[in-house]
């Protein structure tokens, strides 16, 4: 008896494997431990942060003492949509939406020649093109852009030298969108825009001109199709659902900035600079957090329709 | 690997504009940081003025002397390393959670993981900011690390789990099957697979805190890392020519982890992982 049980027991076993078996009997246990470290720490911290602020959203200043008043309303709200504070939220949102069409322009080519023709060396270099601007420094990206946009900068200079400075200045004596030179227009805040979230554009394009089959172009082509009506209608809509995944990068970035139409602009406020205003200097937090929520109303939404539109089939 | 063979539509001539407009478009994206490298050796003080009336190593000197650029760049370096450390075990852990099984909320997750950085900077930056002032919360070191941790997870987190989807389960099989128990399988099948992973995803998270500028304007209270000291010189500027070379050696300097991350884990892992 005794001598049987000793053949049959398994060797003996240090505590680490006692634990790790007893874990691989229960895989939901595994999965739950392994989760909740990152899940606490987003939950707390960040979930936690964002109702903090929301909350704040429904408070209001009192006008005379600029004082927090505690009560639930919903007047902060009302705040929001009289007109210079609603202009502010309009200018944002035309400005997301141009940059976002722009670099859906700009950058389909590029994601087009990285995914279609550049192999081995090339496909590196098309790599190291759109990561080293995505990675480096954004204010360093911006600052180059203000040396670039100056009054006696790069771009007056070339224009000057092609003999096209009259262009530059038709352009900056456009009603609306010119100014006194690029660096204070708008057509300067866009064009950094364009330039800083451009590779969040063509990185989902490229993923999703990566899975579109050879065979699909071919089969256009020998059907006939020139190759202007097979990229309308072959590559095109296979490509839609990565424009849209990168839309959704430029738009929400462009919503949230405060910093480029700081330093590169015409000085009107976008939602960004309104936050940081009225939650600095202003001292209305209230404001501030109605301000806040608009972007991510504005998100919410967006990113339904893209879910439709099968962008996170592409993300 | 095979897609886009079509030798017909290469031939044609839309190929060729389609070539052109592509080159043009990289031209945009790298002649900005050309640019920086040529300020840093101008001679002029006072404006940007093009082309630069001389060139001179001179402000090199000038910004080496200068402590208030070291103690800022020490900063950003500490937060940076801190914050990476925090987000590599983090973001680790639950890459393993949602690429071992399919169990419910896993979306959630996923979601949970990315918001921080789908969301607008500036609403991570005044969350966390209205957050420290309700809990009455002095701003410190740490108050820095917690929102730059908070969006450097979904880094690692991404790099982890592409590398994962590749790692085959029958590996894990059969390391268990030949007597490992879970932690000998980990420590000798599944991290010598993802540690390139986990260390170009850390090399990208470090490069994330180390530049990151709006949700720290809202975390930092007084302290002063380098992007800050940055935004400072970019509204009032005090010396230009000391920024130019700041500029210079930041641009100099992301070189690194980004060519490390491509020799890492190759462009089409990158590529999956950043846009993910």
């Amino acid at each position: 008896m005794s001598v049987a049980t000793e053949i049959i027991a398994p060797p003996p076993q240090s505590a680490a494997a006692r634990l790790a078996d007893g874990l691989w009997r229960r895989p939901g246990l595994v999965v739950a431990l392994l989760l909740a470290p990152a899940l606490l720490w987003l939950a707390v911290v960040y979930l936690g942060s964002l109702a903090t602020l929301l909350r704040q959203s429904f408070f209001s200043l009192e006008e005379f003492s600029g004082l927090v008043v505690e009560d639930y309303t919903l007047s902060t709200y009302a705040e929001l949509l009289q007109p210079s504070n609603f202009e502010i939220i309009k200018r944002t949102v035309l400005m997301a939406a141009a940059v976002s069409v722009a670099s859906a322009i700009v950058g389909f080519p590029i994601a087009y020649v990285a995914a279609r023709y550049a192999r081995g060396a090339w496909k590196a270099a098309f790599y190291i093109a759109v990561m080293l601007p995505l990675w480096s420094s954004y204010l360093v990206k911006v600052y180059a852009w203000k040396l670039i946009l100056a009054r006696e900068g790069i771009l007056t200079w070339t224009f000057g030298k092609l003999g096209l400075g009259f262009v530059l200045d038709g352009l900056l004596a456009l009603p609306g969108v010119g100014g006194g030179s690029l660096s204070t227009s708008y057509i300067g805040t866009f064009l950094v825009f364009l330039y800083i979230w451009l590779p969040y554009m063509i990185l989902p394009t490229q993923a999703a001109l990566e899975r579109v089959p050879g065979s699909l172009i071919n089969a256009s082509s020998d059907l006939g199709a020139t190759p202007w009506a097979t990229f309308r209608h072959v590559i095109l809509p296979l490509a839609a659902p990565g424009i849209v995944a990168g839309s959704i990068f430029t738009f929400s970035l462009t919503l949230g900035d405060y910093i480029i139409p700081q330093v590169i602009g015409s000085g009107r406020y976008f939602i960004g600079q309104a936050v940081y205003v009225q939650q600095g200097t202003a001292g209305n937090i209230p404001l501030a957090a109605a301000f806040t929520v608009v972007p991510i109303v504005i998100m919410g939404v967006y990113l339904a329709v893209a879910r439709k539109l099968g962008a996170f089939d592409a993300l | 690997m095979t897609a886009f063979s079509g030798k017909r539509f290469m031939r044609s001539e839309g190929s060729l504009a389609v070539k052109i407009a592509a080159a043009a478009g990289l031209a945009f994206l790298l002649a900005p940081l050309a640019i920086i490298f040529v300020y840093a050796f101008t001679t002029e003080e006072r404006s940007f003025v093009w082309p630069p009336p001389g060139l001179t190593l001179k402000w090199f000197g000038v910004t080496w002397d200068r402590p208030d650029v070291w103690a800022a760049l020490m900063l950003s370096v500490r937060v940076a390393a801190v914050a990476t450390i925090l987000a590599l075990v983090l973001g680790t852990l639950t890459a393993m959670a949602v690429s071992r099984s399919r169990f419910f909320g896993r979306d959630a997750v996923s979601l949970l993981v990315i918001l921080p950085i789908a969301l607008p900077g500036i609403i991570t930056g005044i969350a966390l900011r209205s957050a420290f002032a309700t809990f009455d919360i002095p701003f410190s070191f740490w108050t820095i690390v917690v929102g730059h941790a908070t969006f450097c997870i979904v880094v690692v987190y991404n790099n982890a789990v592409a590398r994962l989807r590749r790692l085959s389960g029958s590996l894990v099989e059969a390391s268990m099957d030949l007597g490992a128990d879970s932690f000998q399988t980990f420590r000798h099948v599944v991290l010598p697979n993802v540690g390139t992973a986990l260390l170009a995803g850390g090399m990208l998270a470090f490069a994330l805190s180390f530049d990151e500028v709006i949700v720290t304007t809202f975390t930092a209270g007084q302290q002063q890392t380098l992007p800050l000291w940055m935004l400072e010189e970019l509204i009032r500027p005090r010396q230009r020519p000391v920024t130019n070379v700041v500029a210079m050696a930041v641009v100099a300097v992301t070189f690194v982890p980004i060519l490390l991350a491509f020799l890492l884990t190759g462009a089409d892992e990158q590529t999956a992982a950043t846009t993910k």
